[in-house]
């Protein structure tokens, strides 16, 4: 073979992995090695300022195991996931139909939901804690006009579970809905067309049409929306303004996993047992989205 | 409010700060000393009324520009200036190092510049004797550094809350209601049945007024001065606990948190009729209850007699770029002028000794709190102040006894459960 002919073979073999090299050369440096480095931080007492003071072997996973403080932050962590993301999903769902019927001005809708996606998260937690706030804030007044008596949200559990899903949601329905608009329109005419002509009513067109049409795009959604939900941080965090924001209240009750690695980091200053709780969130991840993705795939496919 | 706005802007400028100077890594170190443009990084919390001194330094160091960040929250600031210190890049030029701080920094005395090494020991005699020791290590032979200030106690309070109870108002006469703690709390409960009908309470938390019973109450406090964790067995801390939590029983607390939006605005409206006052607590007062409240608030002493409660000293990180002038910085703040400066800016009180006999200081008055006088209220306790050994995980276990106070004072745990988890907390946070 002549050398030209070889290296066109290699320019049609190898160029396309030339191209994608760069993302797995940038991914291994701020993403795999950081990984690898925490796993190795965490095997170790290893403190803020002092840095390694000698391997522990698994010993930070054994403490981990009976830390009472990180099982509470993690059903924090879940409740407000599982708080938020249910009625999020079912609420951009119907936005998104409702969406890609032909309504008046269809684009200015269509960027209005998206609007609270662009807000800086910062903005939107310094005012829902105020809205939120048991003495000047507008959902006690709002509340108390149909005689309810005012809640102090950020001090009582489910409270403040409900409060911050409620900034979650916020600002991510919009977000879903427009990612599931985009699916929708996908979704080809002449299938409910037919399905119209056999007599399906809308709701069973919705059912085994809309929805199994969907799947790969809920999968997306759903997935992303755990692995969000999972490492929530900024919106509880900003929930708690002033002293000690990082436990998530007075009682923890509102501290998820991910602000308790911080707490364990830089409060505490243990970095060892903080990269051990990193770790296991990373797991935890994992098998969530194992979990979601077997759950998803049992909707029929439209295929 | 506007204090989480500031620290959310605050934290941004960090960050660009910490951005630039990683950027800067590799330079030149000695490039700043021959006379080129210099931009020094000073990072603080709360407020140690340095602006003009900064203009007289720039003035007198032509081609220096000094840029301060200052965060309001003490626990996030230590979070964030350990975290700097420890990655070896991004805090500054000067930082500022805490009273709760000092022991943690001082066991990583190497990640900071020995001043000894730039003529401190000639400056000793400028300080009381336990601040130059207190950022000193145990040897002797470093010195990490230079006192600013100290936290000499006393009691602020609202003369306007305290006629409409019906409590005298002239500080003298105020002063004579509490020598200890506990006519404190009987005025409290006069002051409750006096205002009947207002929204207004006799302190603003348990927890402000519980650290100041602990800080003047020993000479250590979580840990003694080994650093193990004795908040079991130091009396002092239970002794406090049940004070300040009585405090809350008699319905004398707003239960306001600290640094919050509801106790920032707590100055402004008048929820709270009292607050321990370390000196450097006047001037956040007077920036959160601001200037349609002048005249309103009056200082007198502290229940208890006197103690310190914070207080800071100024160092030069190791991995500043411009050390030799950085220093230069730190001494012209620390000396006598930059002290008397910072007291007349914000009212934090010297730890230059020799101040106290200044006239100076000795008259001077502060006009927002009813032209007290600032001077002999804060010198009288001052020389007299004891240190207090606070232990390298202070800043943990003090947050995990606070939430534990806190969540005694909203009601959802008793004393004696929230002394339990505090003591658990404690343990867990002192590793």
């Amino acid at each position: 073979m002549h050398l030209r002919d070889r290296l066109a073979r290699i320019d049609i073999h190898g160029a396309p992995y030339l191209f994608i090299a760069p993302f797995f050369l940038l991914f291994g440096i701020f993403g795999l090695f950081p990984l690898g480095y925490t796993l190795w931080v965490s095997l170790h007492d290893w403190t803020l300022l002092g840095g390694n003071e000698g391997w522990v072997g698994f010993g930070n996973y054994t403490e981990l195991f009976s830390d009472d403080y990180f099982w509470n932050s993690l059903l924090n962590t879940f409740a407000i996931f599982l708080i938020a993301t249910i009625p999020q999903m079912l609420v951009a769902l119907g936005l998104a139909q409702v969406l890609n019927a032909s309504l008046r001005a269809i684009t200015f809708w269509r960027v209005g939901v998206i609007i609270p996606t662009a807000t800086s998260v910062a903005a939107v937690g310094i005012i829902f804690t105020m809205a939120f706030s048991r003495d000047f804030g507008i959902v006690n007044w709002m509340i108390g006009l149909v005689g309810v008596d005012p809640i102090a949200w950020n001090q009582e559990r489910i409270p403040s579970w409900i409060a911050i899903a409620t900034m979650v949601d916020w600002r991510w329905t919009g977000y879903n809905a427009l990612i599931l608009l985009a699916a929708l329109q996908a979704v080809p005419k002449d299938l409910y067309e037919s399905a119209r002509l056999d007599g399906a009513s809308a709701a069973r067109q919705f059912w085994s049409i809309t929805i199994p049409m969907l799947r790969p795009t809920l999968m997306f959604v759903v997935t992303v929306s755990t692995i969000g939900g999972i490492q929530l941080f900024t919106e509880p965090l900003l929930f708690n303004p002033g002293a000690n924001a990082i436990t998530g209240g007075d009682m923890r009750q509102f501290q998820t996993s991910a602000m308790y690695v911080v707490e364990q980091a830089f409060t505490g200053q243990r970095f060892g047992y903080a990269a051990t709780v990193a770790w296991v969130l990373f797991a935890v991840i994992v098998l969530v989205s194992l979990v979601n993705s077997l759950l998803v795939r049992r909707i029929r496919s439209a295929d | 409010m506007s204090h989480t706005r500031r620290s959310r802007w605050l934290a941004t400028a960090a960050a660009l700060v910490a951005m630039s100077s990683l950027a800067a890594c590799g330079g030149d170190d000695s490039g700043s000393d021959s006379g080129e443009d210099v931009t020094l990084r000073v990072n603080l919390f709360g407020k140690f009324g340095y602006t003009d001194l900064y203009k007289q330094f720039e003035e007198e160091h032509p081609g220096v520009k000094i840029v301060e960040t200052a965060e309001g929250d003490l626990g996030k600031y230590n979070t964030q200036l350990t975290q700097r210190i420890a990655a070896g890049s991004g805090a500054g030029d000067v930082v500022a190092i805490e009273e709760g701080q000092a022991v943690n920094f001082l066991a990583s005395a190497d990640k900071f510049v020995n001043l000894q090494e730039h003529g401190a020991k000639d400056l000793e005699d400028q300080f009381l004797p336990w601040k130059f020791a207190g950022a000193t290590t145990a040897d002797g032979a470093t010195t990490i550094g230079l006192g600013t200030d100290v936290g000499g106690l006393a009691m602020c309070y609202r003369r306007d809350l305290f006629e409409k109870a019906g409590l005298p108002t002239d500080r003298e006469a105020v002063a004579a209601l509490w020598p200890t703690w506990d006519e404190f709390i009987a005025t409290g409960e006069k002051f409750q049945d006096g205002i009947k009908g207002s929204d207004a309470k006799f302190i603003d938390s348990a927890t402000n007024t519980y650290n100041s019973i602990l800080m003047q109450s020993a000479d250590h406090t979580y840990f003694d001065k080994d650093d193990n964790l004795v908040i079991e067995s130091n009396p002092a801390v239970k002794a406090a606990w049940d004070k300040a939590l009585e405090m809350d029983e008699k319905g004398i607390s707003a239960e306001l948190k600290s640094f919050s939006p509801e106790w920032n605005a707590g100055f402004k409206n008048g929820d709270f009729a009292t607050i321990a006052c370390p000196a450097w607590m006047t001037g956040y007062i007077k920036d959160q209850a601001g200037e349609e409240n002048a005249g309103k608030w009056d200082i007198a002493t502290v229940p208890g007699g006197g103690g310190n409660w914070g207080g800071s000293w100024l160092a030069v990180p190791a991995d500043s770029k411009n050390q030799d002038i950085a220093i230069e910085l730190v001494k012209f703040l620390s000396n006598a002028d930059g002290q008397l400066a910072a007291f007349n800016a914000v009212g934090n009180l010297p730890s230059n000794p020799n101040l106290y006999e200044d006239p100076a200081l000795q008259e001077a008055t502060n006009p927002y709190f009813s032209d007290a006088p600032v001077g002999q209220l804060f010198v009288a306790g001052a020389a007299n102040l004891e240190p207090v050994f606070l232990g390298a995980k202070n800043q943990p276990v003090r947050d995990a006894v606070e939430n534990a106070m806190r969540s005694v004072e909203n009601g959802q745990r008793s004393s004696s459960e929230g002394w339990d988890v505090a003591v658990n907390d404690a343990e867990k946070a002192a590793g």
